[in-house]
């Protein structure tokens, strides 16, 4: 039984020290850090992920560049600014902001991001759409292929001559990827528009511009029964095999349903963008509360925390002491946890933190209280101890599951639907909910058990002063 | 006479408090909706609406409440302000609601007084909004799935217990109470003082059902624990009891979640007051509701008395010969 004890103690001091190690802002070595080997390579500093809201990030401004300076119409903008939203959603960025700015402007806000080259990338990505020959094995849609046109502009039609690396065709090639032919670029569409066959299945029709008109009839019938991929930023988006010599114009069928032959209309019309964008500045931009609010905010917690302690003291004399620690100990591993997973901290994060941190104090107040009654009871110290955890379980148990019964389905509809802050005030709580039933169940009592089993007699001659009871 | 600790007895004056303390809030969402622009029960903030992005490059420091101070003055309550690029370099941006030309103008000029503009690196333009409607909607939506689930979770961790249904659903009924008097009061302010709700207050409003929940089923508990080792004991003799030995547990906690608050409050950055105080309401709110109106109700349900003013058949008779 001691030696169980014992052995308790121990783990609570090694998860403290670890903890401490973690959150305190201390320099850590490289072999530390690369520990973390379930983070991406890039962000393992072993430091707290702060939201935009805390900590700001890249604010990018895009533009939309048609040709001529056309307008582009309010759907246009919408959906190129729900495209990319999808996409920055895709990076994993937590929190971010992407809102139309008058009328051909997209405002795009990515928190915690620092390299600036990763995130114009990953924006200023358009959509290369190419036309590409895939013999008579028709490729699966999705698959990532090389092409001649990506590695270094080369194209069937209108013939263009090797001009940038052919060395990169050359590796691929004793890499053993195989690199298809582009015949044509999205260049060559005038447009494309779904539509119905006669027996009413979904197509999508298309017309050839006038001056490509010619190289497509003559490919076509080069290559008739031939598959011929369409592939945008070099990923197969479908392929179809062609069926005619076509020159003018032409359809796409197959298993097409109503929203797959839009959404391929809508890519052949327009690349993977309906409005070429182009960045119009980036820079790096603070947090949107205001670092003076964030530093008085962070400190009022620490007076808060101070206060919390005291009164819980001040209330519950020694055990009270022994719930300092336990919280302590609460907070440390919550936000290693934080660091270690990581979570990304934004504001309404640090509410649901701030909320498990009363769950955390409501479970030592609720063993606490116990514990005074069943001394009043008569029970002595050590069966105290026992009782008071053993009967105040069912209450911090069931508070604490609908709680986190709450945060499953805050989740699952925060990242349904892209309500970023109802999914960070879930992650927070639901992890400080279970290290908050840790804290009180293991550590808090580990700690009363060691304290009333050595110093009982020591405790109940000055049982006044020391227990309030 | 009115005795505190018949809490259950007295119900009827708690259910009065609470309606005279819900009522009010209902009426300013009701009035919100109709007198605002934006016909919602509360002034909405930039987050939720079409507005303006300024972006001002000064050519001297300037602090964030500078700038507050000048767009307060025209009556934009709630900017949010941030400061772009280095710090060095002076440029701010602040979002706001929908402005008029003349008045962008005029705030431009007013800024300029403060400290010297860079003309050049100033512009204002119109913005969408960044709390999408469709998240916000999707945010209820998940309240309302979340609040069936705990009903069903109450129900059964009380399936031993007679009724266990009832105490599900005035746990619910204590849980809407809490969130009508946080957005009620938050609505009052909205009307009184131009309080503008802004991404936080559906937080705040999370957290809010967090607080209640917890203290409810914490009180639930001690009387589902009493009703197997007090057999023969009246109920409402129970559900007082109950009540009591929890009373030490709910105020102390809620002390402790009042200190940190109002340090937060006090202390904290000016633009999470608000949160903050909207946070205080309903923490209150909970634990007031979990003594005062989940526990009562459960027992108005079962005496089939809603405000405990029923005469009760008579509990000892006298034996006859």
């Amino acid at each position: 039984m001691r030696q169980n004890t014992f052995i308790r103690l121990l783990i609570i001091l090694a998860l403290l020290a670890i903890s401490a190690y973690i959150v305190l802002p201390m320099p850590k070595p490289d072999f530390v850090k690369n520990l973390v080997f379930w983070q991406e390579a890039r962000g393992r500093d072993l430091q707290i992920k702060q939201g935009l809201d805390l900590k700001g990030g890249l604010q990018v401004l895009l533009a939309s560049d048609l040709p001529g300076g056309a307008q582009p119409t309010p759907e246009q903008m919408e959906s190129a600014r729900r495209i990319i939203e999808d996409r920055v959603n895709g990076l994993g960025v937590a929190e971010p902001i992407i809102q139309q700015q008058g009328e051909d402007r997209i405002l795009v806000e990515l928190p915690g991001v620092t390299d600036r080259n990763l995130a114009i990338d990953l924006i200023k990505q358009t959509g290369q759409l190419e036309f590409v020959d895939a013999g008579f094995t028709p490729l699966l849609d999705g698959t990532p292929i090389s092409t001649t046109y990506s590695l270094y502009g080369g194209l069937l039609f209108p013939e263009t001559l090797p001009t940038g690396k052919p060395i990169s065709e050359t590796l691929n090639a004793q890499a053993g990827t195989r690199v298809y032919n582009t015949a044509f670029t999205g260049e060559i569409l005038q447009s494309a528009t779904p539509g119905l066959d006669n027996l009413g299945r979904h197509i999508v029709n298309f017309t050839i511009k006038p001056q490509f008109q010619e190289n497509f009839r003559r490919y076509t019938s080069e290559k008739l029964n031939q598959a011929m991929c369409i592939v945008l930023d070099q990923r197969v988006i479908s392929c179809p095999t062609i069926r005619a010599v076509l020159s003018a114009d032409g359809t796409i069928s197959g298993s097409f349903t109503r929203d797959s032959a839009n959404n391929l209309a809508l890519v052949l019309s327009y690349g993977s963008l309906p409005v070429p964008l182009t960045i119009e500045t980036t820079r790096d931009i603070g947090a949107t509360l205001g670092a003076d609010s964030i530093r008085r905010s962070l400190a009022a917690g620490a007076i808060a925390l101070i206060a919390m302690i005291a009164f819980m003291i001040v209330r519950y004399r020694l055990p009270g002491v022994l719930s300092a620690v336990a919280l302590v100990f609460f907070m440390l591993v919550s936000l290693a946890l934080f660091v270690l997973i990581p979570v990304t901290l934004t504001l309404p994060g640090i509410a649901g933190f701030l909320l498990s941190v009363a769950a955390a104090v409501d479970a030592n107040v609720l063993i606490f209280e116990r514990f005074r009654e069943e001394l009043r009871g008569g029970r002595t110290m050590r069966a105290a101890v026992e009782a008071a955890f053993q009967r105040a379980w069912p209450s911090i148990r069931d508070a604490n599951i609908s709680t986190l019964i709450t945060c499953a389905i805050l989740f699952v509809f925060g990242n349904t639907f892209g309500a970023s802050a109802v999914r960070g005030f879930a992650i927070t709580l639901s992890l400080g909910i279970l290290v908050s039933l840790f804290s009180a169940m293991f550590v808090t009592r580990t700690l009363m058990r060691l304290t009333f089993s050595e110093q009982a007699e020591t405790i109940e001659a000055r049982r006044a002063v020391l227990l309030g009871v | 006479m009115f005795d505190l600790f018949r809490i259950v007895e007295n119900r009827r004056y708690y259910f009065i408090l609470s309606l005279l303390v819900i009522l009010p809030g209902v009426l300013a969402m009701i009035y919100n909706v109709i007198t605002l622009p934006t016909h919602t029960p509360w002034r909405l903030s930039v987050d939720f609406l079409p507005g303006n992005r300024f972006e001002v490059k000064f050519t001297q420091p300037i602090s964030e409440d500078q700038i507050r101070g000048v767009f307060q003055s025209f009556g934009i309550t709630n900017p949010a302000i941030t400061r772009l690029g280095d710090p060095a370099e002076n440029i701010w941006q602040v979002r706001t609601v929908f402005i008029e030309g003349d008045r962008a103008q005029e705030i431009r000029n007013a800024l300029a007084k403060v400290a010297p503009l860079d003309e050049n690196s100033t512009q204002i333009q119109s913005v969408s909004p960044t709390v999408a409607s469709q998240v916000t909607q999707a945010a209820i939506v998940a309240v309302i799935v979340a609040t069936v689930a705990i009903l069903l979770f109450i129900w059964w961790s009380f399936r031993k217990a007679d009724h266990a249904f009832r105490y599900s659903v005035c746990a619910i009924a204590a849980l809407i109470h809490d969130i009508l008097i946080a957005a009620g009061i938050t609505a009052i302010f909205s009307a009184l003082f131009n309080w503008e709700i802004d991404a936080l207050f559906l937080t705040a409003m999370l957290t809010v059902l967090g607080f209640s929940i917890q203290d409810t089923i914490v009180v639930y508990d001690r009387i589902r624990e009493n009703l197997t080792r007090r057999r023969g004991e009246p109920f409402e003799t129970i559900v007082t009891r109950s009540l009591l030995e929890t009373l030490n547990r709910s105020l102390t906690t809620s002390l402790i979640n009042i200190i940190v608050l109002t340090a937060l409050l006090l202390f904290g950055g000016a633009s999470i007051k608000q949160f903050v105080a909207v946070l205080l309401i309903g923490m209150i709110s909970g634990t007031y509701s979990s003594i005062f109106v989940a526990v009562p109700l459960v027992v108005a349900w079962f005496e089939r008395d809603l405000w405990g003013t029923k005469q009760r058949a008579p509990q000892v008779a006298i034996a006859g010969k």
